[in-house]
């Protein structure tokens, strides 16, 4: 049968009432649903502050002694978990196993924005970091006063506040145990010297490692809900195609298996998820012919053809207009980013539970707090009647179906009245979740003999929905008609496109382009890797133009002893002997060059220095990376194994990136909805990795998660032009892309 | 319904099911071993693996008619947080997971390289580990953890 939204169906199974009687008992059954992490200490009773300007959202002493640090950035496999207790309990002076850990419920913990950008340690821990340090001066002045003692007298330290020299303290809990501290988060409580770290600085394992190792770690795709049912959404065989009619007879095989029907929105149910799956094969649905996607082959022309385009100007600097010099060589050369999928290895998943008065979803999105605006406005609840809660899916690097996948949940859960997990398959997470969009950009300037760049213009074509304008709609609230809101900014995907050096002039021009072929999201360093891919390739390509070594041509023109010593270390660690590229064996049939790249994030966070061994094989046209040393520097480290385990993935994922990863499409539909289809780096690609991490406890902690990811396509490129003389400017670049640029060499 | 019989992580164990043909994933995470992970469902990434009289399998290939009687190990058989087989043990130690979501596959993988060759090569891992994916880039530490876990380096 076919289930209005409107029908409020009660289902066989627990029924409602016993699952919840009001929107208090509510919170009491989502937590007693939730795995033991969001169990642990929510201590007392009653509603929880959560605005990021109060101590309380942030940090609970319990009245045993523990503390229980709430956080609203998510743990996606970066580490936060570890690192956000080394940095309270550093400030607060209590250890690691004395803390207990809320992430991302937006009941319980503070907004602190969307977890991306690579910003989870670098604002929200700095915002834990300030609530710590409050609370520890709240706490020595509570302690002042009972021992009659100044406040400098005191000291902070293992869960207790005592006299610097000596005797007997006060623990917390008896200072302030199981008691809010209400008081806002001061910007001029006293930090801690890092010379007397303890915990920051250390590589201390993360806590959610051993289960994850052992079987015993929830995912969002192990949780269920009392009651639940199985859930798939059938999407349509071309993006904008329009159901027609749905044929139940055909599933009437399939016991307890029910369609589930809104407008274009189509959905089976069943209480078993293996039904479901078979429901979903075996659903007859027609839908209208649609074909409104450019043709993948013309998509750079369509792009640069677009009639209409916004435009406008990002950087200018110095003196604009053509500089004759007398040797100046000039250059210009066109680079292309294609669309790419996020490639979770798991699809998405969620599960809702919304009633008529109130909702709570468990999804993996990156953005619990952010999604509720979105979520109650389609369910039509107000916003503090939903409640999202964060549970760890695979590994999404941005936005992929984690939201589209709580959508879908919620709506069929309003539909049947019953707490619904939707599963996604692997042919929906390929070709549904948001792609990164396409980038092109063209890059012209000129170089003196001395290697002074004289000129430098780029020009991109950016989708403009990556500026946050118009929506990015959620997949199912489009379907269903339902009220869609405005989605999510697919980053700041026009960062990184001037270069780091010194230049006479420099502009950077963005022809913001309507549409995005397909729905655009944040992937991973949002819009950086291609960037920095066609900025730090043409700056080796002006440095080839004036003979000179790229390593040096680089350091002549940078200032920042920051990025100077980064790209000293990575040329150490590749033992770079100074020549300028191309190399010698250009003509041998396995050919081997060294390629570099450095960035320094956004122009104002890390500094990566990247290089780069390759073997290219004439005949096949592979490209062997054999090793990548990297040199990264992100201010003062808070966990230097977490550091080192993002670089190492992001080098990879993005080696991936650039090696094979391009979205296909056909006039209607992604055509690439599978691994073979959209292949992905497998351990034989794997290189060596050399990676120094730089440590600069005094300075602010910045972001680790993707800075990585944007010199690897510029090193890689130029490590091939080093070794064949050809210049790879497509991504990816496949054998059939490398034989081509060889043979025009 | 159908009752199937197999064994599971040392155990008998009766899955019911209505279709033969119903993937040994579905079967299992049915009954609360969540370990094993749905990737594709396409035998292409390897979240799924198991070993099926000790040999590594897909589950989400291999029917649960098929594995009635044989003897299945997922990766919650092979060691716990207090004691952990030295895969596991060697995977914590090297803080092998990020999101961890590939994690069991490439464990219970390497499990069943190790069996068939106990002092592996890193071209030895690499190869036999080639149909397990990993997008968040743990690969390195993977073959250090399966060369530790082998008595070799570290
Ligand atoms: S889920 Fe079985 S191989 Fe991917
Ligand atoms: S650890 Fe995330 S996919 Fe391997």
């Amino acid at each position: 049968m076919t289930v209005p939204l409107t029908q409020h169906r009660l289902a066989d199974g627990p029924t409602r009432r016993a699952i919840v009687q009001g929107g208090a008992l509510m919170v009491g059954f989502a937590l007693a649903g939730v795995p033991t992490r969001a169990r642990a200490a929510t201590g007392d009773a009653g509603p929880r502050p959560v605005d990021p300007n109060e101590v309380d959202s942030f940090l609970a002493v319990n009245g045993d002694g523990t503390v229980t640090v709430f956080c609203g950035k998510v743990d996606l496999g970066q580490g936060l978990r570890i690192a956000m207790r080394q940095i309270a309990g550093e400030e607060l002076g209590i250890g690691i196993d004395m803390i207990k850990y809320i992430e991302g419920d937006t009941t319980l913990t503070p907004d602190q924005g969307r977890t991306s950008g690579s910003n989870g340690i670098q604002r929200g821990g700095m915002q834990l970091r300030r609530a710590a340090a409050t609370a520890r001066q709240a706490l020595i002045e509570l302690a002042a006063q009972r021992l009659n003692a100044a406040p400098d007298d005191l000291v902070a330290k293992d869960g207790e506040v005592r006299p610097n020299n000596g005797g007997a303290g006060i623990k917390f809990a008896e200072l302030i145990g199981g008691r809010n501290f209400k008081i806002k988060l001061n910007p001029k409580a006293p930090l801690k010297d890092p010379a007397t770290y303890t915990l920051v600085g250390k590589p201390l394992p993360r806590p959610d490692v051993p289960a994850k190792c052992t079987g015993g770690f929830t995912y969002m795709q192990d949780f269920s809900a009392p009651g639940m049912v199985h859930a798939r959404v059938i999407r349509p065989p071309a993006i904008g195609a329009k159901l027609i009619g749905v044929d139940e007879a055909s599933i009437k095989h399939l016991s307890g298996a029910n369609v589930v029907r809104l407008k274009d929105f189509l959905a089976v149910i069943a209480d078993d998820e293996w039904t479901a799956v078979r429901a979903a094969r075996a659903l007859r649905a027609q839908w209208s012919e649609w074909s409104g996607l450019p043709a993948q082959d013309k998509l750079i022309a369509t792009l640069r053809a677009d009639p209409e385009v916004t435009d406008e100007v990002l950087v200018t600097r110095g003196q604009q207009g053509p500089s004759a010099q007398s040797g100046a060589v000039s250059r210009s050369a066109s680079y292309f980013w294609p669309m790419q999928s996020h490639g979770s290895i798991g699809p998405s998943c969620a599960v809702a539970d919304v009633r008529s008065d109130a909702a709570t979803v468990w999804t993996a999105s990156q953005g619990t707090h952010g999604n509720r605006k979105t979520f109650a406005r389609f369910l039509g609840l107000p916003e503090e009647k939903v409640r999202l809660i964060y549970l760890d899916g695979a590994g999404c690097y941005g936005m992929n179906g984690h939201e589209d996948a709580a959508a879908d949940a919620a709506i069929v859960s309003r539909a049947v009245g019953r707490p619904v997990r939707v599963q996604w398959s692997r042919q929906d997470e390929h070709g549904w979740d948001p792609k990164g969009p396409p980038q092109l950009l063209d890059i012209s300037g000129a170089v003196d003999p001395a290697g002074r760049i004289l000129a430098w213009r780029t020009e991109m074509w950016l989708p403009q929905t990556t500026r946050g304008l118009p929506d990015i709609p959620l997949l199912g609230p489009a379907a269903a008609g339902l009220d869609n809101v405005r989605g999510l900014q697919p980053g700041l995907i026009s960062q990184n496109a001037d270069p780091p050096y010194t230049a006479d002039n420099v502009q950077v021009l963005v022809h913001w382009l309507k549409d995005a072929p397909l729905r655009p999201a944040p992937i991973r360093s949002p819009g950086k890797p291609a960037n920095c891919f066609a900025v730090e390739s043409f700056t080796d390509e002006l440095a080839a133009a004036a003979g000179l070594d790229p390593i040096e041509f680089r350091l002549s023109g940078l200032a920042d002893p920051r990025g100077i010593e980064a790209i000293r270390r990575a040329a150490a660690l590749m033992n770079w002997q100074s020549r300028p590229s191309s190399g010698a064996n250009k003509s041998a049939p396995v050919m081997r060059g060294r390629g570099f790249a450095y960035v320094h994030y956004k122009h104002s966070e890390s500094y990566v220095a990247m290089g780069m061994e390759v073997a290219v094989e004439r005949g096949s046209g592979r490209i062997r990376v054999e090793r990548v040393a990297c040199a990264h520097d992100c201010g003062q480290i808070i966990n230097p194994d977490g550091v080192r385990a993002q670089v190492e993935g992001s080098i990879l994922q993005t080696l991936s990136r650039v090696l094979m990863e391009e979205v296909q499409f056909d006039r209607s539909r992604v055509t690439s909805v599978d691994w073979s289809s959209y292949p992905i780096l497998r351990f034989p690609d794997v290189p060596k990795l050399d990676i120094v991490l730089i440590d600069r406890p005094t300075q602010p902690p910045l972001g680790a998660g993707e800075a990585a990811c944007s010199p690897v396509g510029a090193a890689l490129a130029n490590a091939v032009f080093d070794a064949t003389g050809a210049r790879l400017r497509t991504v990816p670049f496949t054998p059939d892309r490398v034989k081509v640029a060889l043979s025009a060499v | 319904m159908t009752t199937y019989r197999l064994r599971i992580n040392g155990v008998e164990r009766a899955i019911d099911s209505s279709d033969p043909d119903q993937p040994l994933l579905y079967g299992l995470r049915s009954v609360g071993l969540t370990a094993t992970k749905f990737g594709c469902g396409l035998g292409q990434c390897g979240a799924c693996s198991v070993l099926v009289d000790r040999r590594p399998t897909r589950s989400c290939l291999t029917t649960i008619a098929d594995t009635q009687g044989k003897s299945v190990v997922t990766l919650e058989g092979l060691g716990s947080m207090a004691a952990p087989h030295p895969v596991q043990a060697a995977f914590i130690k090297e803080q092998v997971p990020q999101c961890g979501y590939c994690t069991s596959g490439m464990i219970i993988s390497a499990v069943a390289l190790l069996a068939e060759k106990p002092k592996p090569t890193e071209d030895d891992i690499r190869a036999s580990l080639e149909g397990n994916l990993c997008r968040c880039g743990t690969h390195v530490r993977v073959i250090r953890a399966v060369m530790a876990a082998s008595g070799q380096g570290g």
